[in-house]
């Protein structure tokens, strides 16, 4: 086993991986990282260092691994639900020095990007070849890849190019245990399971994405962007359910209240219709004919749903203008009021109106204002609460009147969250959406990455849990495992951690075909040894203090998988340097299944106290 | 003080920590920390407001931030930040002058630092002393924590700060200054030395120095410019005229074109005989009480000229200039020496820089106020417009000097990519944090050759010596000329060639 490292016995060792200027230790400096930008909770970091590279991400990692200490990553910190939010004990490891974009193939439309470019600066890179990254979340400017990825962001345009999740084929990440692999092949067209869909949404939970392949989009050869102003939300709203109605899929439709309008007035004078007590924004792209048609229809639909005043951009800077206000509504609602909640639910479009309804009447009750700014064609609200934080009595209420909103959301059949993630601030929303069962199978997916609860614990799940931990009172085994239809499943944990030198003190193992393990992927296959292995990490080794193994748990074994995934899985792999190409993938996973069984490891992994 | 702090903290509260200004701030650019970002710094800056202890590295943070103002026009929530930086970079000059830090007492009680005779002569070189002389009796209150504090190259930098402030605030000075460096150009001798490592062993500053120098300037300065220039035709409007301490010794010729372009558009020009520096040096690197006695010589010589407007051609002193009312508030009245005679009493310094300011016009925003009526010939060429930080950021104006350029017959003005990015010129930042400093001139540098533009307009003097020195060490021959050159040029009817395009 290895020495028992402090915190602070962590920092040469990082300063070997990542150099001493990329590790922050400053108490100032650390304290810069407290928040992402929900800005309520927070909590300083122990340590906080910005790799350069996937392999020293994955050295850290394995670092934290191997000392127990629990780590978080942080992109850009735009989050909205505390998803970054630092633990007191652990390292914050910051993408934001990662951020090349690797690749821009104009023929198989994709690029390979490193997690710390901006969403934006990708479309600007493939703007040259007629193409873009289509998720466009308001914080494009600065938000992260990687950050997209974990909380599968979306935009004003998701409505129709839709999520993050749509558009990445390929992710290279460092699993919790600190190993740099690949989920996907890069084409989009993946056997067996989508691991990459499982990785997108997850919020920094089931590791580090390091590298991420993105499907780009030729940009539409016609964009004509439309606002209409409305007396009322109910009119503007009337609108939507017009278009949509006549089958028309808009790029976006977003609406905006007379509160959010006023907000975004003040920040960018986007000149909107005066006195409107709504506007909605309707963009239309694709084909020159097409949106022309549809433009004359939806103008039409506009006019009959009682908009006062309709104005119509076709070329870039009037289209700019119209958008300012809406993308800068969030922040800009800092000049109307000292704090705000940006609150996050998802109703059917059919209930909008209803929920709007609701939300006034609770804001009103409540003494306390709510701006309005939403994606109404899939009915994606993002309330406001405006709130003066000088007041805790007025924060209280805010908070209450925010969580009444996600109730409504749920009363009306829809979701607590849209593009913004559950994180911390959410967590506690998640049973009443899901029964004990849904998390615990949740559980059992993110055990499977993370058996032993370092990578960002705390988050998306109500209570935080130990993998293998009893998951309540009055619980026994999991339904999924005492029917026999999940059973243990060690691979992500036990394989080799492949480091890119011996940097790192402990000795690095690279198993199975060398040349591959040389190259920072992990033979696919490479598993199949460690499934086989004793699952003596399973109980208190990973405990900090030793806990004891809990008596219920589905077994000893630390992570599970559902059955049909062969022990010896494969985890469609291609080395790392090269851009995955179809081509090299199918070599890569064709030919792991005749990777010999690997040896067993060649040293020992720390065992706790 | 507290009233102050208030101030501040009510700034900082509009941050949403949205990170809408990182992409703009060229240090996050150089280095992704966040510490190296406005959100970062702002976060900083609130921690000490909070009471916590400035330490060496967050100092260096505030050190590094080329008070670009990027971040004020990206910001949608309308964040003051000049003003948390402002008091930031008071916070870290007393700090290393072991002087109190907020909260800590009134900051106005240590000695009047540089309180030597403002009326030049070569004193300057005690200056130099001063200040290093006293921080090697005071304490490092922190030692960096990352890598540990190296003290000696704290004093040294000390000592290039201390040198500058001595010299560059003062025309006289820093034109005594450049005789020995135009005689190294001559000789061929900076070239080698700033190709060797010499200079920069010594000091990085020199270093920067070096390479930075401008040749010189093409037109012979045509000695000292009059104190009234009259109007051509009807008499639009008077106006005053800053020379500037950079412009003035570097770009003379800037100095002639925009009081022959003033002229032309009918002003009667007033130039101030022995016009000090306004202040913008000090105030943007944290001697408030340095900046605040050139701002009150400026603002009495200026009200003495009895003019409609102000006008700047030097982005940073103009949105120094603008700034002068706050700058003044923060700081008690001094005895009224400078009161001028038959002013009265009761006319606070504050009220008279707000006079002053509202009167003060950068150049391209003054012509565009009062349009054209000379006039313009062709000039064919292909130019590219570089925003000074001081004037797209500080001062918004973005859109007069491009109308103003557009008007111009032929001539084609191209943008920049990324055109909003500092050149890493920053007043005397390219002298004290050289290496970020030419990685920003070389991104610049690359911006401007990518455009394929045979000159760049730029609309301060210091973004024109980084760009030009940057394109100069790669061998290219762009022109870099001010607004007011190229109005000149096209209102007298020059050919391009006479703006130095090759
Ligand atoms: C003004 C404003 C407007 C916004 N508008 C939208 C919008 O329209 N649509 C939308 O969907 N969101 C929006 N957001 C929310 C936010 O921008 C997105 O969630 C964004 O994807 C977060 O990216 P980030 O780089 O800032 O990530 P961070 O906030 O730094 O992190 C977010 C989560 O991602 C994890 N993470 C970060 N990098 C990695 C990585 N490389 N690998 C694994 N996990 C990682 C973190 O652990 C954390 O859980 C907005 C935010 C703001 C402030
Ligand atoms: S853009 Fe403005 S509000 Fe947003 S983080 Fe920067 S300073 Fe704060
Ligand atoms: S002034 Fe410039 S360098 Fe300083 S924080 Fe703002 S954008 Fe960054």
């Amino acid at each position: 086993m290895t020495e028992a490292l402090t915190i602070e016995g962590l920092v040469p060792r990082l300063a070997a991986i990542a150099g001493r200027e990329n590790v922050i230790t400053d108490p100032l400096e650390l304290r810069t990282y407290e928040c992402d930008g929900l800005t309520s909770h927070r909590a300083v970091p122990a340590l906080v260092v910005l790799p350069a590279t996937a392999e020293e991400t994955a050295a850290i990692v394995a670092l934290c691994a191997a000392a127990g200490v629990p780590f978080v990553a942080r992109g850009s910190g735009t989050g909205l639900s505390g998803g970054a939010l630092p633990r007191e004990d652990g390292v914050l490891i910051v993408m934001s020095r990662m951020r090349r974009i690797i690749e821009i193939d104009p023929v198989s439309r994709r690029a390979v990007v490193e997690p710390g470019v901006t969403n934006l600066s990708v479309s600007k890179a493939a703007a040259p070849y007629g193409l873009f990254y289509a998720p466009d979340p308001s914080s494009q400017v600065i938000c992260s890849v990687g950050g997209n990825v974990a909380e599968n962001s979306g935009g004003a345009h998701c409505l129709k190019h839709g999520f993050t999740v749509h558009h990445v084929t390929g992710l290279e990440i460092v699993t919790p245990s600190g190993e740099l692999t690949w989920l996907g092949d890069g084409t989009g067209v993946v056997s067996g399971y989508d691991l990459v869909g499982a990785f997108i949404g997850s919020e920094g939970t089931l590791g580090i994405a390091t590298k991420i392949v993105v499907k780009l989009t030729p940009l539409p050869e016609a964009v004509h962007t439309l606002l209409a102003a409305y007396p009322t939300m109910a009119a503007g709203g009337a609108a939507v359910s017009g278009i949509i109605a006549a089958g028309i899929v808009p790029a976006a439709i977003e609406m905006m209240d007379a509160l959010s309008i006023e907000a975004a007035e003040a920040a960018v004078a986007c000149g909107y219709p005066e006195g409107a007590g709504a506007v909605l924004i309707v963009e239309l792209d694709g084909p020159a004919s097409e949106v022309e048609a549809e433009v004359g229809c939806v103008r039409s639909l506009c006019m009959k749903a009682g908009a006062t005043e309709i104005r119509a951009a076709d070329d870039a800077a009037r289209r700019a203008a119209i958008w300012a206000g809406r993308k800068s509504a969030f922040a800009a609602v800092g000049r109307i009021s000292p704090s705000f909640i940006v609150q996050d639910g998802v109703v059917p479009r059919t209930a909008l109106g209803a929920v709007l309804g609701r939300i006034a009447s609770l804001s009103a009750d409540a003494g306390i204002r709510v701006a309005n700014v939403f994606h109404a064609g899939d009915g994606n609200l993002h309330p406001l609460v405006l709130y003066d934080d000088g007041s805790s009595a007025e924060a209280e209420a805010a908070e209450v009147l925010s969580g009444a909103i996600l109730d409504t959301c749920i009363e009306y059949g829809g979701s607590i969250t849209g593009e913004h993630g559950v994180g911390v601030d959410k967590s506690r929303y998640m049973p009443k959406m899901f029964d004990a069962d849904d998390l615990d199978t949740m559980q059992l997916v993110r055990c499977a990455f993370d058996p032993a609860s370092l990578c960002n614990p705390g988050k998306v799940f109500p209570t935080p849990r130990l993998c293998g931990e009893v998951p309540g009172a009055r619980r026994g085994t999991h339904p999924a495992v005492a029917a026999g239809q999940a059973e243990l499943f060690l691979w992500f944990t036990e394989r080799a951690v492949v480091l890119p030198s011996a940097r790192l003190a402990r000795p690095c193992a690279l198993r199975g075909a060398s040349s591959l393990g040389a190259r920072g992927a992990s033979p696919p296959g490479a598993g199949g040894a460690s499934a086989a292995r004793p699952s003596r990490r399973a109980s208190a080794a990973r405990r900090p203090g030793g806990v004891p193994p809990a008596r219920h748990v589905y077994g000893t074994c630390a992570a599970r998988h559902v059955r049909g995934a062969s022990p010896t899985r494969r985890v469609p792999s291609f080395p790392r340097r090269t851009s995955p190409s179809a081509h090299h993938t199918y070599q890569a996973t064709h030919s792991s299944r005749r990777t010999p069984p690997s040896p067993p490891h060649p040293y020992q992994w720390p065992q706790g106290p | 003080m507290s009233d102050e702090h208030d101030q501040l903290r009510s700034v900082i509260k509009d941050c949403v920590h949205c990170g809408f200004c990182l992409p703009a701030c060229p240090t996050y650019q150089l280095w992704g920390e966040e510490m190296d970002s406005p959100r970062g710094r702002i976060y900083l800056a609130n921690q000490v407001l909070d009471g916590a202890e400035l330490t060496a590295a967050a100092a260096e943070h505030f050190d590094r931030c080329l008070g670009c103002m990027a971040c004020m026009t990206a910001c949608p929530s309308g964040v003051q930040y000049d003003q948390v930086i402002e008091a930031a970079r008071v916070w870290t000059e007393e700090a290393r002058s072991g002087e109190p830090v907020p909260g800590t007492g009134p900051r106005d009680a240590g000695p009047a630092r540089g309180a030597e005779a403002e009326d030049g002569g070569l004193a300057g070189v005690d200056g130099a002393e001063g200040p290093s002389a006293r921080a090697g009796g005071t304490t490092d209150r922190s030692i960096s924590p990352k890598g540990g504090a190296d003290v000696k190259r704290r004093l040294r930098d000390r000592a290039v700060r201390a040198a500058i402030f001595s010299v560059f605030p003062y025309p006289r000075r820093l034109r005594a200054l450049t005789g020995p460096l135009r005689a190294a150009q001559r000789t061929g001798l900076d070239r080698r030395l700033a190709r060797g490592t010499l200079p920069d062993r010594v000091s990085p500053a020199l270093g920067a120095a070096l390479r930075l120098a401008p040749p010189r300037p093409r037109e012979a300065a045509r000695g000292v410019l009059p104190e009234r220039v009259a109007a051509r035709g009807p008499r639009r409007a008077v106006v005053g005229m800053l020379t500037g301490c950079v412009q003035s010794v570097f770009f003379p010729q800037v100095n002639a074109a925009t009081a022959r372009v003033l002229a032309a558009e009918g002003c009667d020009v007033i130039i101030p005989r022995g016009q000090g520096c306004c202040g913008a040096l000090s105030l943007h690197s944290g001697r408030a009480e340095e900046a605040a006695r050139f701002a009150r010589r400026t603002i009495a010589q200026f009200e003495r000229a009895g003019v409609d407007a102000v006008v700047v051609n030097s982005a940073g002193c103009g949105s120094a200039m603008k700034e002068y009312e706050r700058l003044l508030a923060g700081l008690p009245e001094p005895d009224p020496t400078f009161a001028l005679a038959g002013q009265e009493e009761s006319v606070s310094w504050v009220a008279r820089a707000g006079a002053l300011s509202g009167k003060v016009r950068d150049l391209a925003e003054f012509l565009a106020e009062l349009g054209p009526a000379a006039p313009r010939h062709p000039l064919p060429v292909t130019a590219a417009y570089h925003d000074a930080c001081h004037l797209a950021h500080a001062q918004r104006i973005t859109r007069q000097p491009r109308e103003l350029l557009s008007a111009i017959p032929s001539l084609r003005v191209v943008e920049l990519p990324d055109a909003g990015m500092c050149c890493g010129s920053a007043g005397v930042y390219n002298l004290l944090q050289p290496g970020a400093a030419r990685e920003l001139g070389r991104r610049k540098a690359d911006a401007v050759l990518a455009t394929g533009a045979r000159l760049v307009i730029s609309a301060n003097p210091g973004c024109t010596l980084q760009i030009t020195a940057e394109l100069g060490r790669r061998g290219e021959s762009i022109a870099a000329v001010h607004t007011a050159e190229i109005l000149d040029a096209s209102i007298r009817g020059l050919p391009a060639g006479s703006l130095g395009v090759r």
